[in-house]
C-alpha cells in the first residue's frame, strides 16, 4: 500500500495534548489505558490533568461526570467494548442525562480489535450510544479526522462518543478539508449508486468506487462521520433519490449503526411515507405512565391523528 | 459510638439544628402524603437521613441558596437518591426554591423528579438514584477542587444497603490514592434495604474495618445525635491527607414511630389518618400544607 498511514488513537492523544497546550481546561482520564490510548503524551507537561483509575471503567466514567459537573472538559479513554457496554449506565444516566461535558475516546473500535477477538471487539457500540439522548456519536475515518473530531468535541456542548481504531490506517483527508460534528461529507457525487460509509472502512469504499468505475458504474461516496446528530440528512436523501441505489458500509452490526441511520433518513423522507412515534431522542421525566404516554404522543388519539395526517 | 469533643458545641446551635431536622421531617411527610399512591415516594429512607442533611444544609456546608451554581460552594451528593424528599425539603427550607413547589413532587413538568436531577432542581449538585454511583462522582468533584486550588468540600450520603454495589468499592479503593481529604462519605446505616435487613441479604460487616483497610479515616456515630453529627462532620472537614467516612447508625423511618424499623414504609404513600398521626408526632400543623 502506498498510502500514508497514521494511528487514529495516537491522533486522539495528540489532539488532547494540543488542547491542553492551548489552555483548554481539559482532564484526561483512563482506566489502565494511559499508554494504549496515549494519555501519556500529556503527562510530561500536564501530569496533574491526567488521572488513571486503574482497571475500573465505571469509576472512571463517574469521576469524569463529577469533574465535568465542576466545569472541566473531560476526555475519558478506554476500549470501546468497555466504554459503551460496561459503562453504559454511567454514560446514559450520569453523563448524557445531565448533559455533561464528557468526551469518550473509544479505542479498538469495530473490527480493529482484530486478533483479540470478540471480548475486545465492539460492533454494537455506535448503536448503543446512539440510543442515548444528548450523545453525539462519531466514527471518524482517519487520523486527521480524529484530530479534528477531538478538538471539535472539546468545544461541543454535551457528551461526545468518538470511536478510534488500533493500528495505523490510511490517511484519507487533510488538515484543510472542512469538518463539523454532525455534517456528513460528500466525497464523490454518483450517478448509479450511493455508497455511504462511517469510520475506517471509508478507505475500502474509495477503493470499491475505483473498481466499479472500471465496470462503468459510477458510484457516489458519502461519509457519515457523525451518526448522531445528522445535520444534513438532505444530502443523503437527495443522493439516494437521484441514484435510486444505496449501500451502507460499517464495521458494526447492521442494526443500530450507520445502516439504521441511513434507513431512518430515507424511510422518513422518501416516497413511502414513514413516521416514528416514540421518544424523539429525548429523555422523559417523572409522571404517571398515562401522563407520559400523553405528553410523548403515544396515546391512541395521537396515534390516530398521526395516521390521519399521513394518509390524507 | 462516641462523642468527639462535642461538649464544646453550643447548645443553642444543637437545638436550632434539631428544629430544622424536625421541619425537614414534616416536609417529607407532607410530600409523601400529598402526592398520593400514584406517585408514592420513599418516606422511611428520607427520614433516616434527616438529621445529617439538616446538619449539612443548616450548619456545615458553605453554600448560597441565591447562587446554586457558585463555583466555591461545598457540594452534596445524595447517592441514595431514592431518599430525594429529604434533599428537596432541605433545599426548599433553605430557600433554593419556593416551599410550595414541594407538593409538585413527581408530577409531570415538575422540577422535583422521582430521583434527584441536577438539571431540573436548583441546588442539586449531582443526578442520582441509580445506587452506587455518588461516591465516584464525588471523587471527580473533589479532584476538580484540587485542580482549581479551591477549598470546597464534597459530602456524599450513601445507604448501607447501597454499599452492596461494586462501584462503591471501586470508589473506596481510589479516593485514598488521590489523597482526597476534601471528600467526606456519610453512610446512613439504617440496617434495612428494600426487601429485608442488610445483614440478612448480603452482610457488610465488618463494615468499618473494610473502610479502614481501604485507607479511609473512619468515624462511627449515632446518626440521630446532632452533637455527634456536627462534631464528626467538623472533624472530617479538617483532616490529614485522606478521605473520611462517617458511619452513621440510624433508624429507617426515624421520627414517625409507626414507620420506624417497619420496612413496609420503604416506598409507600401516607394516607390521611397516618399523615395526621405523623404530623402530630412531629409537632407540625396538619391544616397548612
Amino acid at each position: 500500500m502506498n498510502e500514508e498511514m497514521a494511528s487514529t488513537r495516537l491522533a486522539a492523544g495528540e489532539a488532547m495534548l494540543e488542547l491542553a497546550r492551548q489552555g483548554a481546561d481539559i482532564v484526561a482520564i483512563s482506566a489502565d489505558t494511559s499508554k494504549s490510548m496515549y494519555i501519556d503524551l500529556l503527562k510530561k507537561d500536564f501530569d496533574e490533568r491526567c488521572i488513571d483509575t486503574g482497571i475500573a471503567e465505571q469509576n472512571m466514567m463517574m469521576i469524569a461526570a463529577g469533574l465535568a459537573s465542576a466545569g472541566k472538559i473531560v476526555f475519558a479513554a478506554s476500549y470501546s467494548v468497555f466504554t459503551s457496554m460496561r459503562c453504559c449506565e454511567q454514560l446514559r444516566t450520569f453523563i448524557a442525562y445531565p448533559n455533561l461535558n464528557v468526551k469518550i475516546i473509544a479505542g479498538m473500535g469495530g473490527l480493529t480489535a482484530g486478533t483479540e477477538g470478540v471480548t475486545h471487539m465492539a460492533t454494537e457500540d455506535l448503536g448503543i450510544v446512539r440510543c442515548i439522548a444528548n450523545f453525539a456519536v462519531m466514527a471518524p475515518s482517519d487520523a486527521v479526522a480524529v484530530k479534528k473530531a477531538v478538538k471539535a468535541a472539546a468545544f461541543y456542548r454535551g457528551p461526545v462518543y468518538i470511536r478510534v481504531g488500533r493500528e495505523p490506517s490510511p490517511v484519507l483527508s487533510d488538515d484543510k478539508s472542512d469538518f463539523e460534528i454532525g455534517r456528513s461529507i460528500m466525497h464523490k457525487k454518483g450517478r448509479d449508486i450511493t455508497i455511504i460509509a462511517a469510520g475506517l472502512v471509508l478507505y475500502e469504499v474509495f477503493e470499491a468506487a475505483k473498481l466499479l468505475e472500471k465496470q462503468g458504474i459510477n458510484a457516489g461516496i458519502i461519509e457519515v462521520h457523525t451518526l448522531k446528530p445528522v445535520l444534513n440528512p438532505e444530502l443523503i436523501l437527495s443522493e439516494a433519490m437521484s441514484t435510486k441505489n444505496v449501500i451502507t458500509v460499517e464495521e458494526h452490526n447492521v442494526t443500530g449503526g450507520l445502516g439504521s441511520v441511513v434507513s431512518e433518513i430515507i424511510a422518513g423522507n422518501g416516497t413511502i411515507k414513514f413516521k416514528k412515534l416514540g421518544l424523539q431522542d429525548t429523555f422523559a421525566e417523572s409522571g404517571t405512565f398515562d401522563e407520559l404516554l400523553t405528553k410523548y404522543r403515544l396515546k391512541a388519539p395521537c396515534i390516530a391523528e398521526e395516521a390521519i395526517e399521513m394518509i390524507k | 459510638m462516641s462523642n468527639y469533643g462535642s461538649s464544646s458545641i453550643d447548645e443553642n446551635k444543637i437545638l436550632y439544628l434539631e428544629e430544622q431536622a424536625k421541619k425537614i421531617r414534616i416536609e417529607i411527610v407532607k410530600m409523601c402524603h400529598i402526592v398520593g399512591e400514584e406517585r408514592k415516594a420513599h418516606p422511611a429512607a428520607a427520614l433516616s437521613s434527616a438529621d445529617i442533611v439538616a446538619a449539612l444544609y443548616f450548619d456545615i456546608m458553605k453554600i448560597d441558596p441565591l447562587k446554586p451554581s457558585w463555583s466555591e460552594r461545598d457540594r452534596f451528593i445524595l447517592s441514595k437518591g431514592h431518599a430525594a424528599t429529604v434533599l428537596y425539603a432541605a433545599l426548599a427550607l433553605r430557600g433554593y426554591f419556593d416551599i410550595g413547589r414541594l407538593k409538585t413532587l413527581r408530577t409531570l413538568n415538575g422540577i422535583l423528579q422521582g430521583h434527584p436531577d441536577m438539571k431540573k432542581t436548583p441546588g442539586v449538585d449531582m443526578t442520582s438514584g441509580s445506587l452506587g454511583h455518588g461516591l465516584s462522582a464525588g471523587i471527580g468533584m473533589a479532584i476538580a477542587a484540587k485542580l482549581d486550588r479551591k477549598d470546597y468540600k464534597v459530602f456524599v450520603i450513601l445507604g448501607d444497603g447501597e454499599c452492596q454495589e461494586g462501584l462503591v468499592w471501586e470508589a473506596a479503593m481510589s479516593a485514598p490514592k488521590f489523597q482526597l481529604s476534601n471528600l467526606i462519605a456519610i453512610i446512613d446505616a439504617n440496617g434495612l434495604q428494600s426487601c429485608d435487613e442488610v445483614c440478612k441479604i448480603i452482610p457488610l460487616e465488618p463494615f468499618g474495618t473494610k473502610w479502614v483497610s481501604f485507607g479511609w479515616n473512619i468515624i462511627e456515630i449515632d446518626g440521630h445525635n446532632m452533637r455527634d453529627i456536627i462534631s464528626s462532620l467538623e472533624i472530617a472537614s479538617n483532616p490529614k491527607n485522606k478521605p473520611t467516612v462517617i458511619i452513621a447508625h440510624t433508624i429507617k423511618g426515624r421520627g414517625v414511630s409507626f414507620m420506624e424499623n417497619d420496612n413496609s414504609w420503604h416506598q409507600k404513600a401516607i394516607n390521611l389518618e397516618q399523615f395526621k398521626a405523623a404530623i402530630s408526632e412531629l409537632g407540625g400543623d396538619c391544616t397548612s400544607e
